[in-house]
């Protein structure tokens, strides 16, 4: 585990490199026209040659998706320990959520345009209702994972609701709430974009739809390849938050597990599976 | 560890009735009601436990011991019958688990500390108990320590701690040292009985071990199997201390052929 970790960086670089290498090296010997797939260095100068529009805009996407995925995870959890809280918000919060999921949530992006408007609220509105589902349904899962050991234990302790539920059951619940974070961390920014390209004027979404119309495609790559690097840089932010709140987690001990078998990265995900295709 | 004068006749339950009692187990039967009908998991116990008495619950597997100790515990319901506890009632309890249930997001002291925080007490003026408690249990410089840190036998000695650091007045442990080695056993029974013998609890101890029993106890109550109820309550007349030596003793040896002969005897009946 640990070996693994420390040349896991430099091979991802190398693996980056290779495949710019690759795409520059594809389009300059098949000659590929550029309006449909420009080569590395022409996206890389647009890029540099405005700068301060590029980063604006970066900024744009990028706080629209951080404060999406600040409120998930807030009214999630809430949503979450209400609903274990009790059985009848479980049958019929839960029960609406659930189904709620299973809607496109993409289609529903007209309609926020139509209740708030073009700017940010609308975006944030989007990221919120495409990652939300990911943190409660983790963090449900998570919470009623408290073992009958240790609801005995908190029990003989003669403990309170409120103790039960701040010292054991959502500590208990942090491993499953990070892996369901982590998957709305993704998706909070697949709801920004989704919000810019139904309506804006500004933001990585936005110039991806005027570039198109524009037939600028080195712009349209230029979007994309910032938007992969906001994503891979809010992985690596969330891996990394992993690691200062649940250092007790079996997936981040520093020393050799007791099994044989590598523990997994993170905890399983029933969301990780549901929300691929999302 | 000092040993204190410490006369039979204080240990010896049968003459000390001037104790007054710490619990009253009174008809307590458990019936559980599961898919495939009902299971009588105890059917009726009585018995009173005198204040500072250590108590063991001896019996096959299945038979009720840990349905017994919940009910004392106040974490089941009785189904008929009730358990009166005297003194702080459920406050003064303190309960030691088969398996440890250290929380790994808390250091050892923290997960000692943890009744304390509970109780909504200030954690910050036990500390000292904490470290202390632990010192007597050897764990000494494991205070920081994560549990998967620790093996199983200071595991289970942390646990211990936890359950001692409100100072309870009442110790319930289900076979607590199951899962350990006989030597790291061995040596808990002492530590266990050095520190019982000098805090004047009361303690009611789940075991399926014939010489732990014997070994710990005031009284060996024996439970029989389908439904539970006490076959046998035994006096173990044995000055305290006692040394792990007295195991080699001929009167620990008929206490332990008595023992087994009650148990194999409850086995071939339900075998019959
Ligand atoms: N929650 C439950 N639901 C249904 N039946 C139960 C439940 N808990 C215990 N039982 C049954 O009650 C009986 C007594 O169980 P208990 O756990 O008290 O036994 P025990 O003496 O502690 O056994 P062991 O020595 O193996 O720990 C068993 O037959 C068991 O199957
Ligand atoms: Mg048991």
């Amino acid at each position: 585990m640990r070996a693994s970790r420390k040349w896991r960086v430099p091979a991802e670089l190398w693996t980056l490199a290779a495949l710019l290498a690759l795409w520059q090296g594809a389009v300059s010997l098949l000659r590929v026209p550029e309006i449909l797939v420009p080569g590395v260095n022409v996206v890389f100068e647009e890029i540099v040659s405005h700068p301060d529009f590029y980063l604006a805009q970066s900024m744009h996407t990028l706080s629209n998706t951080v404060m999406a995925f600040v409120l998930s995870v807030v009214f999630g959890v809430g949503l979450a320990v209400a609903i274990v809280s009790s059985t009848f918000l479980e049958k019929t919060l839960y029960t609406v959520l659930i189904a709620l999921n299973n809607v496109p949530k993409v289609a529903l992006a007209p309609l926020f345009v139509i209740w708030l408007g073009t700017g940010n609220a609308s975006k944030i509105a989007m990221g919120v209702m495409i990652s939300i589902f990911a943190i409660v349904i983790d963090a449900v899962l998570g919470l009623r994972s408290l073992t009958p050991d240790m609801i005995d234990l908190g029990r003989s302790m003669r403990g309170s609701r409120f103790k039960m539920l701040f010292k054991l059951r959502l500590p208990n619940a942090l491993p499953s709430i990070i892996a369901g974070m982590k998957v709305a961390m993704s998706l909070s920014l697949v709801g920004a974009i989704v919000g810019e390209f139904v309506a804006a004027q500004n933001g990585l979404g936005y110039v991806i739809m005027s570039a198109q119309g524009a037939f600028q495609t080195d712009r349209v790559f230029a979007a994309i390849l910032l938007l992969a690097l906001i994503g891979t840089a809010l992985f690596y932010l969330m891996e990394w938050l992993e690691g200062v709140l649940i250092p007790w987690h079996e997936s981040r001990r520093g020393h050799a597990p007791k099994s044989t078998a590598a523990p997994p990265l993170a905890p399983v995900s029933p969301t990780a599976k549901i929300f691929d295709a999302a | 560890m000092a040993v204190p004068a410490v006369s039979d006749v204080d240990h010896n339950p049968s003459l000390s009735d001037d104790r007054p009692l710490a619990i009253e187990i009174d008809g307590v039967g458990k019936v559980y009601q599961s898919s495939d009908g009902a299971v009588t998991a105890l059917g009726s116990v009585n018995l009173d436990i005198r204040k500072g008495e250590f108590i063991s619950l001896l019996g096959p597997s299945g038979c009720g011991k840990t349905t017994l100790l919940r009910i004392v515990a106040g974490l089941e319901e009785a189904t008929t019958g009730h358990v009166h506890l005297h003194g702080r009632g459920l406050d003064g309890l303190g309960f030691v688990f088969q398996r440890d249930v250290l929380l790994n997001w808390l250091t050892i002291i923290d997960n000692v500390l943890l009744p304390i925080d509970f109780k909504n007490k200030k954690p910050k003026a036990y500390r000292d108990r904490a470290r202390q408690l632990l010192a007597t249990f050897g764990l000494e410089g494991f205070e920081n320590k994560r549990p998967w840190e620790l093996s199983g036998g200071m595991r289970q000695r942390a646990a211990i701690c936890r359950a001692l650091i409100d100072d309870p007045e009442l110790l319930l442990m289900d076979e607590p040292f199951g899962a350990l080695d006989a030597l790291t056993r061995d040596e808990l029974n002492v530590e266990l009985q050095s520190l019982w013998q000098h805090s004047n609890k009361t303690a009611l101890f789940v075991t399926h071990s014939i010489s732990e029993a014997v070994f710990l106890s005031d009284r060996v109550v024996v439970v029989s199997d389908k439904p539970g109820r006490i076959v046998e309550v035994l006096d173990i007349d044995f000055a305290r201390p006692r040394s792990l030596d007295i195991r080699e003793e001929a009167v620990f040896g008929r206490y332990s052929r008595h023992l087994r002969g009650l148990l194999e005897q409850t086995d071939a009946n339900h075998k019959g």
